[in-house]
């Protein structure tokens, strides 16, 4: 038979969690149980105790601000729409894309022969063309902001989502590569990058080799 | 044949079947049904992210990227686990990076991690008269809560927030806040008992005022 006086107060207070948990040992809840049964004070921190928890435990606790799943619907729409567009979508556009930049590129090597340019990097272009909710990725310690699936992201475990504006917003600039055709690269500059081996037309093939 | 019948006629389980079916077709590649089948968790997640990141706007971003992070990363999702546990987890993962993102450069405090040494002492025995759970339809009473949990410690608030809110039982809450089972036990009775006695003292100032209690007693 376990009596009240088995424990003090101070230890049903210590241990009245692991009570409501379910995890003592057999002695020590039996003493408890002993103890709450003449205690009025341990009974109140008991009570109260299990009131805390069932009353947080509710889900109707949990307030979000207004529109919130509505908001959270159409940013993962979105994104869904993105992914399923996937590989085939991507060839679809990019094999005649492709060909058009290689036609463009090589009527520019010729006439860029006779008409001097400056050399311009497509990373110092603006973007002006990419929609600005288009949603892109940027991920941590990289300057770029790249499609979804991108194979140049760097460091992918510490990516984020945002909208295309944002990132510009926050100075990330476009990765070159999947987010080609939105650059506003001048033919002549195409023309000098080339030239300088920075960014060759192979590219673009290999690009298209793998999905890209 | 039993089974299909137990499913009917239990609708906790036709609900875990359907999810078991939702994760099975969307990693499959079927992404549209996503949201389907993270919508009865969305509240969940967003309480997580608010618990660490005290702000409305950071916390409905972080639930956002938790969610799409989620989507991207499904096919890692393995059937062990629950998936409400395996959302919250990413949640609480991105909502840490965030602040710690937004704190880097910040001293934190050094007893910021450390478990408080000494014990926790009840103030008030006040006879106890449960509160019914309708009264979380008042809009002022869940306000009280909402206030009684954010003004615990960060420490203390997580814990509570993971165990007692989200449901991870012990050992997740300790893995996803990388800290030991022992420290979840010990953060987990301080909020508890802080909470009662908090809740306790909104008694005394009348907001539970229109609970049918017998005059002069408290809810705990």
């Amino acid at each position: 038979m376990v009596n009240k006086d088995a424990i003090r107060c101070e230890q049903v207070w210590l241990e009245v969690s692991n009570y409501v948990e379910g995890d003592l040992d057999a002695g020590l809840r039996a003493a408890m149980d002993a103890h709450f049964l003449t205690c009025a004070k341990c009974r109140s921190v008991l009570d109260g105790m299990r009131n805390v928890i069932q009353l947080y435990g509710d889900e109707r606790m949990i307030e979000v601000p207004a529109g919130f799943s509505r908001r959270l619907e159409r940013r993962i729409v979105q994104s869904t729409k993105i992914r399923s567009r996937g590989w085939s979508v991507w060839s679809a556009w990019l094999i005649p894309a492709a060909a058009m930049v290689l036609i463009a590129g090589g009527i520019r090597i010729a006439s860029s022969a006779t008409v001097p340019h400056p050399l311009r990097s497509e990373h110092a272009q603006p973007a002006r063309n990419i929609p600005s909710d288009m949603i892109v990725v940027v991920s941590a310690g990289a300057k770029d902001f790249h499609r979804p699936g991108c194979d140049a992201i760097h460091n992918k475990e510490q990516e984020r989502t945002l909208t295309a504006a944002d990132a510009i917003r926050q100075g990330y600039v476009p990765c070159v590569r999947c987010l080609r055709k939105y650059l506003e690269t001048t033919a002549a500059g195409r023309t000098d990058l080339e030239r300088e081996g920075e960014f060759p037309l192979e590219a673009t093939r290999e690009d298209l080799d793998r999905g890209h | 044949m039993a089974e299909p019948n137990m499913v009917l006629n239990n609708p906790g389980l036709a609900a875990t079947a359907r999810e078991q079916e939702l994760i099975a077709q969307v990693q499959r590649g079927r992404t549209e049904l996503f949201y389907e089948l993270v919508r009865p968790y969305e509240r969940r997640v967003y309480a997580a992210a608010l618990a660490i990141l005290r702000n409305d706007a950071d916390a409905e971003d972080v639930a956002q990227e938790a969610m799409l992070k989620a989507l991207a990363n499904i096919r890692q999702f393995r059937a062990e686990a629950r998936f409400s546990t395996w959302l919250i987890q990413i949640t609480v993962n991105e909502a840490l990076m965030r602040r710690r993102r937004e704190r880097k450069g910040m001293v934190e405090s050094i007893d910021e991690g450390r478990d408080e040494e000494g014990e926790y002492a009840p103030r008030d025995f006040a006879d106890w008269r449960e509160i019914p759970s309708e009264e979380l339809e008042r809009k002022e009473v869940r306000l009280k809560l909402a206030e009684a949990l954010a003004s615990l410690d960060r420490k203390y608030r997580e814990v509570f927030m993971l165990r007692d809110v989200e449901h991870l039982n012990i050992q997740e809450t300790a893995e996803t806040l990388g800290i030991s089972v022992a420290s979840v036990k010990t953060r987990l009775l301080r909020a508890r008992l802080m909470l009662r006695d908090l809740l306790a003292g909104g008694w005394n100032q009348g907001w539970f005022s229109r609970l049918p209690f017998e005059k002069g007693t408290k809810p705990w």
